[in-house]
C-alpha cells in the first residue's frame, strides 16, 4: 500500500514590521524607494523611556517635554535603520555599532537622540549651506 | 498595453530624460559620528541667554524693521524679549530659527510668528489668519481667541489657543501639536498627514476631511465627519499622553480625557501607489 505523503507545513517566519526585514514590493523594487510607513507614525511617546542626552537637550531648549521630536521615529532606508533628518532632506542611517533594541520606544529615542547629535554636528550639510547662501 | 516594469519602457522614459538619476533614495552616512560633542548648539543661531530680558516697542516699526530689531536683540544674547504694542500688525516674529522667550503684549495680525524654529511664545492676546503656519519647533500659547487656517501646515512643535479657533485649523499639517482650548470651526484638519489635534470643546463640520494620518482628539461635540475620518478607540497611551500634553498647555486641568473621542484615517484614500503607474504612463 502507497504511503500518503503528508504535507509538511512550510513555517514561515513573522517578519512583517521587523526593521529592515520586510519584503520589498515589485513596485518598490521597480522605483527603487520604499512606499509608505513601515512603522507606526502616529506611536505617541513613553517619556519613562527618555534617554539623559534628551532630559539634557528638553532643559536646554527650555522646553517641557520632546516638542517636535515627538514626531521622529526609527524607519529604515536601504535595509539599514535610519532617521530622516527634515533639514537635510535626506535619511541618515544609523551606524552599524549601534545595536538597536527590540521595541519600538526605545528606537525612537535612540532616532532622536542621534537625530539631535546630527543636526548639531558642525559636519551636518546645512552648515556648508548656511555659509554659502545665508543671508543675514 | 504598456508594462511600465519591463526594461524597454525603462529605456525609453531614459532615452526622453525622466530618469536622470538612480532612484534609491537620499541617504547620508558619511556624515554621521554619534560620538560628536553634546554641545546643545545648533551651527549659525545665536546663543542666548534666558534670564537677559529686554523690551521692544513696535508701534512705529512696520513687521520688517520689527523683526530684524528681533534679530538684532537676538545677537546681542537677549534670551527673553516682551513686544510692546504689536497692534494686530502683520507677519510679526517671522522666522526665528533660535531658542528665544518672546512675549506679544497685545494681539497680532495675519501670519504671526510663521516658519519658527525653535523659541517659545506668548501672544497676550488675538491673533489672525493662519498664525504660526509652517512652525518647526518651539512652543506657542495664544491666550485668547484666533482666526482662520490656525496652525497651517505646521511641521512640529506645540501649537496652543486658550480660545477658539476659526475654520481649517491644522490644514495640511505635517507634525507637530495643536492644542485648543475652546472650539474649533469647519474643516479642522483638513488634508492633515501627521501630527495631533486636541479641541477640549465642539468642532464643526467636516472633521479631518481627507485626512492621510494623524490623530485628532475632541472633547465636545462634532458637526459632522469629512471623507475618510473615522472613529477610533482610545487607548491607555492616548489618555497618559493628553493628560501629559494639556498640563504642558496650561489649560484643562480637570478635563477628563478618557472621555474625548479620537478620531483617525480611515486610509481609504491610500491609493497613491495605484495611481501613479497610471499617471507615469500618461506621462510617457
Amino acid at each position: 500500500m502507497a504511503k500518503k505523503k503528508k504535507n509538511k507545513k512550510v513555517k514561515s517566519k513573522a517578519i512583517k514590521g521587523q526593521l529592515g526585514k520586510k519584503k520589498e514590493t515589485a513596485r518598490e523594487k521597480m522605483i527603487g524607494q520604499t512606499i509608505g510607513y513601515r512603522y507606526d507614525v502616529n506611536l505617541l511617546p513613553d517619556y519613562t523611556r527618555l534617554t539623559p542626552f534628551l532630559k539634557k537637550y528638553i532643559e536646554a531648549m527650555g522646553w517641557d517635554d520632546l516638542n517636535w521630536l515627538e514626531d521622529v521615529h526609527m524607519g529604515y532606508e536601504e535595509n539599514r535603520p535610519a532617521v530622516f533628518d527634515r533639514n537635510a532632506n535626506g535619511w541618515v542611517t544609523i551606524p552599524k555599532k549601534i545595536k538597536l533594541p527590540n521595541n519600538q520606544q526605545d528606537r525612537d529615542m535612540i532616532a532622536r537622540e542621534l537625530l539631535v547629535k546630527f543636526q548639531m554636528s558642525p559636519n551636518h550639510p546645512l552648515v556648508d549651506l548656511k555659509k554659502a547662501y545665508r543671508k543675514f | 498595453m504598456a508594462n511600465l516594469k519591463t526594461t524597454e519602457k525603462k529605456t525609453k522614459a531614459q532615452s526622453m530624460g525622466m530618469h536622470t538619476e538612480v532612484l534609491t533614495g537620499k541617504t547620508q552616512q558619511k556624515f554621521f559620528n554619534p560620538d560628536e560633542a553634546e554641545n546643545f548648539y545648533y551651527w549659525g543661531t545665536y546663543d542666548v541667554d534666558f534670564n537677559k530680558r529686554t523690551d521692544l516697542d513696535v508701534k512705529d516699526l512696520d513687521c520688517k524693521q520689527a523683526n530684524r530689531k528681533i534679530d538684532e536683540l537676538m545677537s546681542q544674547g537677549y534670551g527673553t524679549i516682551v513686544i510692546k504694542n504689536p497692534q494686530g500688525k502683520h507677519s510679526l516674529g517671522v522666522g526665528i530659527l533660535n531658542k528665544l522667550n518672546l512675549i506679544f503684549e497685545g494681539s497680532l495680525g495675519y501670519f504671526g510668528v510663521g516658519s519658527i524654529d525653535g523659541p517659545m511664545v506668548r501672544v497676550n492676546g488675538r491673533v489672525g489668519w493662519s498664525c504660526a503656519e509652517n512652525m518647526m519647533a518651539g512652543k506657542v500659547v495664544i491666550e485668547k481667541n484666533a482666526g482662520s487656517c490656525f496652525g497651517a501646515a505646521i511641521r512640529g512643535g506645540d501649537l496652543i489657543c486658550k480660545g477658539s479657533v476659526g475654520a481649517r485649523t491644522g490644514i495640511d499639517q505635517k507634525g507637530g501639536t495643536i492644542i485648543i482650548g475652546g472650539d474649533a470651526g469647519a474643516f479642522t484638519g483638513f488634508m492633515m498627514q501627521r501630527g495631533r489635534i486636541v479641541i477640549l470643546g465642539d468642532v464643526g463640520i467636516n472633521l479631518g476631511d481627507s485626512m492621510y494620518d494623524g490623530t485628532i482628539y475632541v472633547g465636545g461635540k462634532i458637526g459632522s465627519f469629512g471623507s475618510d475620518a473615522v472613529e477610533s478607540p482610545m487607548t491607555k497611551s492616548d489618555i497618559d499622553w493628553l493628560k501629559r500634553k494639556l498640563k504642558v498647555a496650561e489649560i484643562g486641568d480637570n478635563f477628563d480625557v478618557s472621555k474625548m473621542t479620537k478620531v483617525v484615517a480611515g486610509k481609504k484614500l491610500w491609493n497613491y501607489d495605484a495611481l501613479e503607474p497610471t499617471e507615469k504612463k500618461g506621462a510617457i
